[in-house]
């Protein structure tokens, strides 16, 4: 019984820190959204903007290291696009996270499991699909 | 359009966006790209990359307020990712392939669906015969706890929902959308899961499917800042307020509403096209 009662406590607490994680995750992510934001809309309010047509090759901020080469520039866009890239990042971290959880409770078969999503989702970053 | 009265309208929208999706349970995904595409006229492309990133948004965001419950089956939801995170990139990749007209018709049919499905009534099929060996060599049977106690359910069809799960991610990276109406016949219908168990493990797995297609609309070129920028802030605000509203109030005449608003916008989607306006 006081085994059961141990291990419910454990998940609570497994609980909690994935609340907060994800909280933080989102509020981090929404306040450098809006850094970006202001700062691109500062010189920018009056610049005429299209979205007709698609046009991928003009895509600046496509990859996490053009993002980073941005951030470093401290354009607005770039910071914008790095605020999205962490929120994207977000549940991300909650799978790293149930890997881990699944690690202490050894439950190898879901670690297992938790590892061929993350692979996924890693193979995703590398798939090259441009034209 | 100037960028400043570009922001405000979406920054607008998709503050509506957050608020109804929250409230009716729809996501914010399925208003994001009607107002896009059909309100600025914005590239199908650039509205898909937008709303991706609307759906991981109100994913984390109610997964927060969620997750102190309590009752996320988190073997469930990791399990059927496998499904929906390899399909949802198949869907990205499909999207390549086909014609925007095609994305544009097929994302007004699930619209239609969807309006649907958030007004038939939810029938909750659980029990506890732990009858499928599947759901018992993956350790799927759960328990949740209720004002009596802690009650434990079986899961059921494990090869079905998991098949559903395809499906449902695949839609998902092709439109662009959290793909939460065929996520629920996978799990309420034919896996015979809870509702209170259903609604958290399928957000836990939305928000996980929507990463993996962002990173590749990501580097398709197909997010870009200047729109996601207010659909973030947008739709981050108003599904905050949604979720503390939704507490306080019943849906019911708000969910009918919403329907003829979505059917109409998906009829207009399907006409735009099929007249090949896109």
């Amino acid at each position: 019984m006081s085994k059961e009662i141990k291990h419910y406590l454990g998940d609570k607490d497994v609980q909690v820190i994935l609340g907060t994680l994800l909280r933080v995750g989102v509020i981090v992510s929404t306040c450098i959204v809006l850094i970006g934001g202001i700062i691109f809309m500062s010189s920018h309010t009056q610049t005429v903007v299209s979205f007709e047509h698609f046009k991928p090759e003009e895509a600046k901020f496509s990859s996490v290291a053009d993002i980073i080469l941005g951030l470093k520039n401290f354009e607005g866009l770039a910071i914008i696009q790095f605020g999205v890239l962490l929120l994207i990042f977000t549940p991300i971290a909650r799978v790293v996270f149930s890997i881990f959880s699944f690690l202490m409770e050894k439950d190898y078969m879901y670690v297992i499991i938790g590892l061929i999503v993350l692979c996924v989702i890693i193979a995703s970053l590398y798939l090259d699909v441009t034209h | 359009m100037t960028v400043l009265l570009f922001t405000l309208i979406v920054l607008i929208g998709a503050f509506l966006a957050g608020l109804l999706g929250s409230l009716t349970g729809l996501g914010g995904g399925v208003i994001i790209i009607p107002l896009l595409t059909l309100g600025l006229g914005v590239d199908i492309h650039y509205a898909i990359g937008a709303s991706i990133i609307s759906v991981i948004a109100t994913s984390s965001g109610s997964a927060a307020a969620y997750v102190k419950e309590g009752i996320t089956n988190v073997r469930i939801g990791m399990f059927l990712e496998i499904a929906t995170t390899i399909s949802a990139i198949v869907g990205v990749l499909i999207a390549t392939a086909i014609k925007a007209d095609y994305i544009i018709v097929i994302f007004g049919v699930i619209l239609l669906f969807s309006a649907f499905m958030m007004l038939k009534k939810k029938v909750d099929h659980s029990n506890n015969e732990q009858t499928s060996v599947l759901a018992n060599y993956f350790k799927l049977n759960g328990s949740y706890p209720t004002e009596g106690g802690m009650k434990q359910y079986a899961v059921h069809h494990v090869v079905g929902g998991f098949a559903m799960m395809f499906v449902a991610g695949t839609l998902s990276g092709l439109l662009g959308i959290g793909s939460g109406a065929l996520k629920v016949i996978g799990m309420d219908n034919i896996m015979k899961i809870p509702f209170k168990v259903s609604t958290t493990t399928s957000n836990f797995m939305i928000g996980v499917t929507a990463a993996a297609s962002a990173l590749v609309y990501l580097h398709k070129g197909q997010i870009d800042p200047v729109i996601a920028m207010p659909v973030t802030l947008g739709v981050i605000c108003g599904a905050t307020i949604g979720a503390k509203i939704l507490i306080k109030t019943k849906t019911d005449k708000l969910k009918i509403v919403f329907a003829v608003v979505v059917t109409f916008l998906a009829l207009q989607m399907i006409y735009k096209g099929l007249t090949g306006n896109a």
